[in-house]
């Protein structure tokens, strides 16, 4: 802020200069989110070292099942799209566009977490819990730790969907609807990492 | 934007909020902080999400090649493609945003990010590898 107090006849409102970002929310969550990449480096670190302990139980090849595996990534993949959409709509300053879409993202998510939980449940009941060996130790903490930050996603859309009904697609909720958008896509590529490393090169190993 | 950017009445007589304010009001019609998405961007990273995560899936369930090391290395090239198309078309990752400093802090976790699995992996392979043979029978009967 240039204050001109010898030229006062001739006030300038204006920036001679490129804006600075006001706040850096976008890069702050974006190094939240390298931080949460090193996070789940340590776990896949952790699963490639005891991937293979079976502790003479129960394999990949005998456990996953691919063909539900790719079911819930297409919802994934589904979901980072739609969520592409309300991006667009938001965009276009279109409320109610925003909300479906993000309405359709939170079902996709919600299957992805259902379908989850029910091959968690399978395994367990199975006699394949945590307990059992440390490949599986590493699996359930592993994939459960994604799927707990897809959950805790879907609780931040609903209060995002809830905040954009009550207030509008207003400045700061177009900003939360950055981060989340950044949240969602990158917890995508941690599934591209999980579908690859744990359960296609499991059945292969 | 070379074009200097007016700010809407904002008088002497505004105090730092109000100007704040005005500033944010403007600001968020093209915050340069949210980058500008197209259709046809999410659609090219979507259609070759699908392709780069069928194939894959292809390989493996249908047991495509008979040697899995071969479908394994496929497999991570695969991916590591796929991750770069999110980046590109769904993060909208670019060398400019934020002045550089998105791309700066990726590097340097994608360095952490290889040190950590690489070193992990190939420390404790060879830890395996030296420690005393384990049979399966043997293992049945640890306590």
């Amino acid at each position: 802020m240039s204050t001109t107090t010898a030229s006062a006849a001739q006030p300038r409102f204006y920036l001679t200069e490129e804006h600075h970002p006001e706040n850096g929310v976008m890069l702050g969550f974006w190094i939240y989110l390298m931080s949460d990449c090193l996070v789940f480096a340590c776990l896949f670190a952790m699963y490639g070292v005891l991937g293979g302990s079976y502790a003479a139980g129960p394999g990949p090849k005998d456990l996953f099942d691919l063909s539900v595996v790719a079911v819930n990534t297409s919802m994934l993949l589904l979901s980072s799209i739609t969520y592409g959409f309300a991006m667009l709509e938001i965009q276009r300053q279109r409320k109610l566009a925003t909300l479906f879409w993000l309405a359709v993202t939170g079902c996709f998510g919600a299957a992805f977490v259902t379908l989850e939980l029910t091959e968690f449940a399978h395994m367990i009941h199975e006699g394949a819990g945590p307990q059992r060996s440390a490949f599986l130790s590493s699996f359930f903490t592993l994939v459960g730790t994604h799927g707990l930050h897809v959950s805790f996603g879907i609780l931040w859309l609903i209060t995002l969907m809830v905040q954009v009904g009550r207030y509008g697609l207003t400045a700061a909720n177009i900003r939360r609807l950055s981060c989340l958008s950044l949240f969602w896509h990158f917890l995508d590529v941690v599934w591209i990492g999980v579908f690859t490393f744990v359960y296609l090169m499991g059945v292969l190993r | 934007m070379s074009e200097p950017h007016v700010h809407g009445g904002a008088g002497g007589a505004h105090d730092q909020d109000a100007r704040f304010d005005a500033r944010h009001v403007h600001g968020h019609a093209h915050d340069p902080n949210i980058p500008h998405a197209t259709f046809r961007g999410y659609m090219i990273g979507f259609l070759l999400s699908v392709v780069l995560t069928a194939i894959p899936f292809w390989l493996v369930m249908g047991k495509v090649f008979h040697n899995p090391q071969a479908t394994t290395w496929i497999v991570l090239a695969f991916a590591v493609v796929q991750i770069l198309v999110h980046m590109a078309y769904f993060l909208h990752l670019n060398t400019s945003s934020e002045g550089g400093w998105n791309m700066l802090a990726l590097i340097f976790t994608i360095v952490l990010v290889v040190i950590t699995l690489s070193g992990s992996l190939w420390v404790m392979y060879h830890m395996n590898a030296n420690m005393m043979p384990m049979s399966a029978q043997d293992m049945r009967n640890m306590p």
